[in-house]
């Protein structure tokens, strides 16, 4: 089954975690093929946002392991593992309010572009960072709004901003934590295309609970109850798995 | 690109009024009396002190109250290391108090930086005394007392500023104006870097800045060294113009009266504590003159002008023009 998918990207193995002896994530082995949007899904407190934090690396593992194409990058901080081409977005907006949109993008590229030479130089004569967020703003269709304050966009536009200031730091693998949240009809029709797009050149693991959606734009989803791996396998697959419906499908329609 | 840097002037008439003060500075030993020399020279050395914390505070959003120490602390290598008889050159002097204050500020910082906010608060504070206690509670610098310089001289390569008695205060003066402008062009220059603009993301969401990539830490760790090098220098021109050295110089009211010159000044601006520890020196002698009870008329009025104009005295300048550009100037 996962030969067919190809070698994975991003794996992890048995990672668990725990909170003061309540286990937030049990023994959970997933892996991420690159182009593949992977969608995780599960009721409220199965662990969704506790497995994109242990990926990301802003919560370390009680034990079990993650690996990025093929090392092990279980004990490196966050920072790090952006250096290695993992990039997230938040569930809540989590951007510089009083900044540019231009400027919140420049950051994410600067973190991971800019020289250690070139770190006294003007701002604003580092060109290349100033074009790659240019192109990052682009992607995530926001090239008019450059130059908007980021706490006055609307919400759907500080979502797309999220994704920016991920493209910006040219990952390999993106975590989307709830990308749509809060958005409305039209606007999460352009996220959803913007999610395809991205899913050719970039692994993505999306965490939505907009099941339509999800179905939809999904090519491997993995379902998570009280933190473990309930299920996994194609969204037609997921569809119709029984334990899937009793757990968590049927209890929410 | 044109974007503004948060601490510097946002307009033509920032920048000018920022020049007329340095006018002033330039001419106003000519015109007032030996005693306002000094009281001013004394004054901009706080500036450099206060200057030098507001990297830390408006810069990087990291309020110390351990940052006196340094500036005490270099205060002191310049007592240490001049001879009884004569007087050390400043390019030796200069130097050795940065660098002890700067090795001071790495250590402190390397150990304080893993709290935030009032954690950070309070183990600075507790590192900040410690330095004091070391002062205060040994006869390494002359204990409680303190002790003078043999000969507090600013001398470079063989020229010593050893002017007649009634034109004396000019040479520390102007040597003060000097390297506080320097100090001032060079934190514009810094904050308009890419290494500020790190700063400038750290104080407004570091959580955000480590996500993208920052290892936020390093960077604090790097502008506390800066920032306590800075202290350093005001440290070690404060013992070149008084020429003597006492504990008082480490403890936290060093660090807290820095604070209130920038929160007088203006939190959002390099020139804010520079106005602020104009305007709190100016405040302290106006107060002398009028009551014997200097402290409590001083804490009213940094009470009032906080509450009236909460981004301070430098504040003034930037609500003028928002008033005359709209809300998107």
């Amino acid at each position: 089954m996962d030969d067919a998918r190809g070698s994975a990207l991003l794996e992890t193995r048995n990672l668990c975690r725990s909170f003061g002896g309540v286990s937030a994530t049990r023994d959970v082995s997933i892996r991420l093929a690159p182009g593949e949007l992977h969608a995780v899904i599960g009721p409220n407190g199965a662990g969704k946002s506790t497995l994109v934090n242990l990926l990301s690396g802003e919560l370390a593992p009680s034990s079990g392991t993650v690996h990025l194409a093929g090392e092990d990058v279980t004990r490196l901080p966050v920072h790090a593992r952006v250096k290695h081409g993992i990039a997230r977005s938040f569930q809540r907006t989590n951007i510089f309010k009083d900044m540019t949109a231009l400027e919140n993008v420049r950051l994410a590229a600067q973190a991971v572009h800019a020289t250690p030479g070139s770190l006294f130089r003007s701002a604003w004569r580092a060109r290349d960072l100033v074009s790659r967020a240019q192109t990052a703003l682009a992607r995530a269709g926001l090239e008019d709004r450059s130059a908007a304050i980021a706490g006055t966009l609307s919400h759907g536009a500080q979502r797309q901003l999220e994704i920016a200031m991920t493209l910006a730091t040219s990952p390999k693998v993106l975590l989307l934590d709830e990308p749509l949240a809060g958005m409305g009809q039209e606007e999460g029709l352009r996220i959803s295309a913007l999610l395809k797009a991205l899913s050719k050149d970039h692994a993505i693991l999306l965490i939505e609970h907009d099941m339509d959606f999800v179905f939809k734009v999904a090519d491997w989803m993995t379902v998570l109850v009280e933190g473990a791996v309930l299920a996994e396998g194609t969204p037609d697959a997921v569809r119709t798995n029984a334990a899937v419906r009793r757990a968590y499908l049927g209890a929410q329609r | 690109m044109n974007e503004q840097t948060r601490l510097l002037p946002h307009s033509r008439l920032g920048w000018l009024l920022l020049a007329a003060l340095l006018a002033c500075l330039v001419a106003a030993p000519h015109f007032v009396s030996i005693y306002h020399t000094e009281l001013i020279t004394t004054a901009m050395i706080a500036a450099m002190l206060a200057l030098s914390l507001q990297l830390l505070v408006g810069g990087t959003g990291l309020v110390s109250l351990g940052h006196g120490a340094f500036y005490g602390l270099a205060a002191y290598v310049v007592y240490l290391i001049s001879p009884e008889a004569a007087a050390r050159p400043i390019w030796q002097t200069l130097p050795a108090a940065m660098l002890v204050a700067g090795l001071a500020a790495l250590l402190v910082g390397s150990l304080s930086l893993r709290t935030k906010g009032f954690f950070f608060l309070m183990v600075t504070l507790a590192f900040g005394q410690m330095i004091f206690f070391v002062f205060h509670d040994t006869k390494l610098g002359g204990g409680t007392d303190g002790a003078y310089l043999g000969k507090p001289l600013i001398q470079a390569f063989g020229a010593s500023l050893d002017l007649p008695r009634r034109q004396r205060p000019l040479g520390p003066y102007y040597v003060a104006l000097i390297q506080l402008t320097l100090m001032y062009v060079g934190l514009a220059l810094l904050m308009r870097s890419l290494f500020g603009r790190i700063l400038e993301g750290i104080r407004a969401n570091e959580h955000r800045m480590r996500a993208i990539g920052f290892d936020t830490y390093r960077y604090k760790l790097t502008t506390f060294v800066i920032a306590g090098m800075l202290a350093g220098a005001s440290g070690h021109m404060w013992a070149m113009h008084r020429g003597f050295v006492n504990p008082e110089l480490i403890s936290w009211h060093k660090s807290a009266e820095a604070l209130l010159m920038i929160l007088l000044g203006g939190l959002g601006s390099l020139a804010g504590p520079i106005v602020g520890a104009l305007a709190y020196t100016a405040l302290g002698e106006f107060s002398q003159l009028v009551t014997e009870r200097k402290l409590l008329v001083e804490g009213l009025v940094i009470l009032a002008v906080v509450l009236v104009l909460p981004r301070g005295l430098t504040g003034l300048a930037r609500r003028r023009k928002a008033a005359e550009l709209g809300p998107d100037g």
